[in-house]
């Protein structure tokens, strides 16, 4: 009876498995049909011939090594960034006192509300008077300010779980706040900055809406921009376009991966308060 | 010494007592200067790309714009009056009811169960962990376009699929179709939200205790009378908050639709982000009307989130 209840436990979520991946399963399975093959009616899942040369030749039938240079340019500096800004933030925020502190974490809290699209008129206005549109750095920017809130929120959750004895007694040694950050906390928070590390070059590697609207030219297009443009033409070669997807998506999903138990807490933890 | 008790008095703490006053700067306090180090980046960065954009739109939907994007002058309320006069807006706000409505309701209705199952410990259930974060992690255009050829009317493999289990006689249109387009791009969010969702109930399961659910049983309650009156209850806080993020993540989600509608002209199947964004920048490219139209959507959310919040607070 409980082996029986067990085994259909088990069916039920492996049916729900495949439901979920197929997608992606019937874009790799596109990927490696030859060209004929992707115009037979009705359509077919598999391929008959298997041409794994797709996953060359994608390369040169559209600039695709440019377009994932340029989304790989903008998500690691912008990952840096958000690092680099988050961390000594949440630290101040976590553990110091100072006038504001509630009504900057509120204010920090509604950052996170407001997303690209509700202000991508006022960007757009704004980076054309900077004279940064068409420009890869409007993208580090705006990538930056937007995955900046929830990096401060996850690493000042991380950073108030870890007791303040060991820095306490950094002070009394005379290190400076500085130094007890660098040398105390960040070895401590490390898994909290892995995190919210991937999940900022996760943030900005997908982003869409600001690379569309503020980038014309076709070289410096972010790569969920430039495969978009295929779309919609009578001749678009699917198995080069999935390829390219497979590509692009099978590292993001090792990363997630890795952090996917962090980043739940972080998420919804960050919006109770 | 002075700005010490200052800072002190206004903190609403005692004044500490002289001996620890001499202590060179306490660090649990900060000085404006040192402030400005730690958090200065990040304020300066949300309130020059967060904050401001949102007065830029503001100012903008009272501008009067030509097609070049030159601002002209003012407009007064004229870019209002012309998107709240549009013929396709009653459409465009209904479609949009429908979408956020429809997409949570399906969305935590999926999850719950799902939570359910990934609470258990069986065989497989790690395979489903991983199914479940790919959607997740994937970017929504490539997601969206894996759907757009999926749903091709000629050669997409649902309709054969379809058809082959006797669920459709003939082909249909899924992208083409105006009264099949809105609920497939309602499946492909629900799809794209499920796993957040998922997890984040899941989070609020394994908070539960064991012994809540075992002395339930043990007083002879049912499975389902435990659930739904000792667990569901206690999923309310994690309910709210996956509620409330997934609808101001459906109302402002820009991808599925603009992938999955590209070929349909018109503002038929649109929501008020895609209205706005079409307006704005590909179809009129009246940045003026563009900014109204963004505006509304802000207070829209606004409006809903503040009423959302204020309910779930008083209950």
């Amino acid at each position: 009876m409980v082996t029986t209840r067990r085994l259909i436990t088990s069916a039920v979520a492996l049916a729900l498995s495949v439901v979920l991946l197929s997608p992606y399963l019937v874009m790799l399975f596109t990927s490696l049909k030859p060209q004929d093959e992707l115009t037979i009616t009705p359509g077919t899942l598999l391929p008959t011939v298997w041409d794994f040369s797709n996953y060359v030749t994608m390369w040169t039938s559209a600039p695709i090594a440019q377009y994932m240079t340029n989304s790989l340019i903008v998500a690691v500096t912008s990952t840096v960034l958000v690092l680099l800004f988050a961390i000594p933030a949440a630290y101040a925020s976590a553990r110091f006192e100072f006038r504001g502190r509630r009504a900057y974490l509120f204010f920090v809290l509604v950052a996170q509300i407001l997303a690209p699209i509700a202000l991508i008129v006022g960007l757009y206005r704004e980076f054309s008077a900077l004279g940064l549109v068409d420009n890869l750095l409007a993208l580090v920017i705006i990538n930056t300010a937007f995955n900046l809130s929830f990096a401060i929120w996850l690493l000042r959750g991380f950073i108030a779980s870890v007791p303040a004895t060991l820095e306490e007694a950094a002070w009394m040694d005379g290190a400076g706040r500085g130094r007890t950050l660098l040398t105390i906390v960040v070895p401590v928070i490390r898994p909290g900055i892995v995190t919210a590390g991937i999940y900022a070059f996760i943030a900005s590697w997908n982003e869409f809406i600001v690379g569309l609207t503020l980038i014309s030219t076709d070289s410096k297009k972010p790569l969920q921009v430039g495969i978009t443009q295929f779309i919609g033409r009578d001749q678009i070669e699917w198995q080069h376009l999935f390829a390219t997807a497979l590509i692009s998506i099978v590292p993001v999903v090792i990363l997630f991966l890795l952090v996917e138990k962090h980043l739940v807490g972080g998420l919804t933890e960050g919006s109770v308060k | 010494m002075t700005t010490e008790k200052q800072t002190s008095a206004i903190a609403g703490r005692p004044v500490p007592p002289a001996g620890r006053r001499r202590r060179p700067a306490s660090p649990q306090r900060m000085r404006p200067l040192a402030l400005l180090i730690w958090i200065g980046p990040s304020v300066l960065l949300i309130v020059g790309i967060v904050v401001y954009p949102l007065f830029e739109t503001v100012r903008a939907s009272f501008q009067d714009f030509a097609l070049t994007g030159a601002v002209k002058g003012w407009a007064g309320f004229d870019n209002f009056e012309k998107v709240l006069t549009d013929p396709d807006l009653p459409r465009v706000l209904a479609n949009t009811g429908i979408w956020v409505v429809a997409g949570v309701a399906v969305t935590t209705l999926l999850a719950l169960p799902l939570a359910q199952l990934l609470n258990k410990d069986f065989w497989g259930g790690r395979i489903l962990r991983i199914a479940l974060i790919v959607p997740w992690a994937a970017s929504i255009v490539m997601t969206a376009i894996g759907f757009r050829w999926i749903l091709n009317y000629y050669y997409g493999v649902l309709n054969p699929f379809l058809m082959s289990l006797h669920i459709i006689q003939k082909p249909v249109d899924w992208l083409g179709d105006e009264r099949t387009i809105g609920w497939v791009m309602i499946a492909t969010a629900v799809f794209i939200s499920l796993p957040f969702t998922a997890f984040a109930i899941l989070s609020g399961l394994k908070g539960i205790p064991d012994d809540v659910n075992e002395a339930a049983q043990i007083d002879g309650a049912t499975r389902w009378k435990t659930y739904r009156y000792i667990t569901f209850p206690l999923l309310r806080g994690p309910l709210m908050v996956t509620v409330l993020l997934n609808s101001i993540w459906i109302f402002n989600s820009f991808p599925i639709i603009y992938v999955l509608n590209k070929s349909n002209p018109g503002y038929q199947n649109d929501t008020t982000i895609t209205f706005m964004y079409k307006i704005a920048f590909l179809t009129d490219r009246d940045i003026g009307a563009g900014a109204a139209m963004a505006v509304l959507n802000v207070l829209i959310v606004g409006v809903c989130v503040a009423l959302y919040v204020r309910r779930a607070r008083l209950d």
